[in-house]
């Protein structure tokens, strides 16, 4: 379906596709095209297991999945699968939690499960792993798999039916989509982080503002960020309606992964280094559609309706848009005024974790913030760590004790309050100012409402007990 | 997979932009490790109260609604999560073809190896059909366009392969199977391992 310039050079997106291709498209049928990482988890699968015994296959490269338990699993320590799991979760997520563990064992696949230092969000295991990788194509039965594009990965949601094409062929069937180039400039303000760039991207072009694309963030901006930074914004391009989002591999994310427990050793890693290099996107690369963003005067974003679009700058009125019914609907279920700013609004419960912002430096940028200070006491704070790696380095950094001693909760890893699946949620009405990606209606809890914004405007809020700009505390 | 060539029926019409698939199976639903009758968590807290009585005026709450097997919705229907849910529990309700301005790319491809049919309309074709709920419809995958009561016809793309799978009532899995020696050739000859 791309419209692409068949002349010129490649982009990073057009030679991680073209070194998959098995069989080329054809006017019939799509292209047959191979996956090098599929990750796998708990809620996704079951289905697809139950394809595969009912028609007598295997998993054709069980070596080639990366398996563990993150969306519906306790945020409390549980010390094993049985009655530690039900005494802190729901009968039916329990089950599910049980027939990932039986699956993985039944087709001999490896499973970070409860107890496993790899253990934690999808997103953020492969790459700690080092098991994402730049030039790979990398899938997942969740849509946040763009998040492995800071890697120069191609990485894409996936539904159950296709997790099953790839545990029985490692392939799927695919047209090629658009590309488009998004180029950021500017240095960002104190206070001003990688999720306020993205949010401030899903504004400007919308949440289908990427559909049929795969998005190249570039720009002096980009390669400035590590490699956390760069995962929080590709995390997000599904916000915009985007098949995935990458970014081109350099020195900064060559060090990342180097000494990673998968990644190619030796002669392997020398070789892997230039293939990796020669990734990025040729000089004459053309894309089917570019967009410009300047950062360097951003504001903190805030969302305030019900999708990741629905954004504005911290300290700027609401926009009003009278006669869009889809406009007022979310306003009116967020409770807040067309007109009037975000600031100052009152906040009951500030969530930081999810695969958007969940790792190190999202941790360290919400300890400076909370150390010495105190949560506000209508606020309930949760800071949840991506991994057990995660935890165990926050640990070993002392941010546990800068959390609890501020009065937040510090909570066993995974996908959390992000999705509500396990007892983490909002009560109805509740605000929650949320690191996390969605701000769909009741995506936390039922009749909760999610405020979308960055580690360090999480922090600052509660601290405030109501929505803050963090500029003023840095 | 069933075989659809073409059908007709009444419209529901949700007319709101940007649908999201939390909306349409929120994610408390999703710790079943099953398919079937997973259409009654469709669109549960637009649906139903805290106490699972049915919302009075939400279209899908309408007499006759479990009848009706073509959506009409605002546009960017399905995005957000990738959840597979979300085309199920349309499909177990009784919808058959989802009629929008866009629709996104997961949820697109994910109702196309489930007997949803993502139907694709310019925007005063999407307008119309807001405007009239319950109009009667034909989706016709062989033809590849809709008809209006008025017998207009009007064109929506749909890949080819798709189409023929949904015509045929064929699942997608059989014809990668059909290739796994290519499958195999290309681990065998790539230049790298993953």
């Amino acid at each position: 379906m791309g419209a692409h310039s068949t002349m010129g050079g490649k982009s990073l997106f057009e030679k991680v596709w073209d070194d998959h291709v098995v069989v080329p498209e054809t006017e019939d049928t799509p292209a047959v095209f191979y996956i090098d990482l599929h990750i796998i988890h708990e809620v996704t699968t079951p289905q697809a297991f139950n394809m595969l015994r009912e028609t007598g296959m295997p998993v054709r490269r069980p070596d080639l999945v990366l398996a563990t338990m993150d969306h519906s699993t306790p945020t409390e320590p549980i010390t094993d699968l049985g009655a530690s799991l039900d005494a802190v979760s729901d009968p039916e997520p329990a089950n599910q939690i049980r027939a990932m563990v039986k699956n993985c064992a039944d087709f001999g696949i490896e499973l970070h499960g409860f107890g496993d230092k790899y253990r934690g969000i999808v997103h953020v295991i492969g790459p700690e792993i080092g098991a994402t990788q730049p030039g790979k194509t990398i899938v997942c039965g969740d849509s946040h798999s763009s998040t492995h594009g800071a890697f120069g990965a191609m990485g894409f949601g996936i539904g159950t039916t296709e997790v099953g094409h790839v545990l029985a062929t490692q392939c799927l069937l695919q047209r090629k989509p658009k590309s488009m180039a998004v180029n950021i400039t500017g240095k960002l303000q104190p206070g001003v982080s990688a999720k306020d760039i993205i949010l401030a991207l899903i504004g400007k072009i919308g949440v289908d503002g990427g559909t049929g694309h795969v998005i190249e963030y570039r720009g002096e901006t980009i390669r400035g960020l590590n490699m956390e930074q760069r995962m929080t914004i590709c995390n997000m391009s599904i916000e915009a309606g985007a098949r995935a989002g990458m970014i081109a591999p350099d020195e900064i994310t060559i060090e990342f992964l180097k000494g990673r427990p998968k990644v190619p050793q030796g002669a392997e890693w020398d070789a892997a280094v230039e293939r990796w290099l020669a990734l990025a996107s040729d000089a004459d690369a053309t894309f089917d559609k570019e967009v410009d963003l300047d950062v360097s005067n951003l504001e903190p974003q805030v969302t305030y309706g019900t999708n990741p679009g629905m954004v504005v700058p911290v300290s700027k009125p609401i926009p009003n848009r009278p006669g869009n019914a889809s406009f007022t609907k979310a306003i009116n279920y967020m409770q807040v005024e067309a007109d009037k700013p975000m600031l100052g609004i009152p906040v009951d419960v500030v969530f930081v974790g999810s695969c958007t912002n969940s790792r190190m430096t999202d941790l360290r940028s919400v300890a400076k913030i909370l150390d010495g200070k105190k949560v506000a006491d209508n606020v309930r704070m949760l800071i949840v760590p991506g991994s057990q790696s995660v935890k165990d380095e926050a640990e070993a950094e002392g941010l546990d004790k800068i959390f609890t001693a501020a009065g937040a909760e510090w909570r066993e890893a995974g996908c959390s309050m992000c999705l509500g699946m396990n007892s983490d949620k909002l009560g109805k009405g509740q605000l929650c100012v949320s690191t996390s990606n969605r701000n769909f209606e009741g995506r936390q809890g039922p009749g909760g409402r999610t405020v979308l914004a960055s580690p360090e405007t999480a922090a600052a809020s509660a601290i405030a007990g109501v929505i803050a700009d963090p500029r003023a505390t840095i | 997979m069933e075989q659809i060539t073409q059908f007709t029926s009444a419209t529901t019409v949700l007319a709101i932009d940007d649908v999201d698939t939390d909306q349409i199976i929120p994610a408390r639903y999703l710790t079943t490790t099953e398919r079937a009758g997973i259409g009654k968590a469709l669109f549960a807290d637009w649906r139903f109260d805290k106490d699972g009585n049915p919302i009075a005026g939400f279209p899908l709450n309408e007499p006759g609604a479990t009848e009706r097997k073509i959506l009409v919705a605002g546009r960017n229907f399905g995005c957000g999560s990738s959840r597979e849910h979300a085309p199920w529990a349309l499909h177990d309700f009784g919808i058959r073809a989802v009629i929008s301005s866009e629709i996104a790319d997961i949820f697109r491809n994910n109702s196309l190896k489930n007997g949803l049919v993502p139907v694709i309309v310019d925007k005063q074709t999407h307008q119309w059909l807001l405007d009239n709920p319950g109009a009667e419809v034909t989706v016709d995958v062989e033809a590849c366009e809709i008809r209006l009561p008025n017998g207009t016809a009007v064109s929506f793309p749909i890949d080819g392969f798709a189409r023929h799978c949904i015509l045929e009532g064929i699942d997608q899995t059989g014809f990668l199977l059909q290739q796994l020696d290519k499958i195999t050739d290309f681990e065998k000859t790539r230049s790298w391992q993953p």
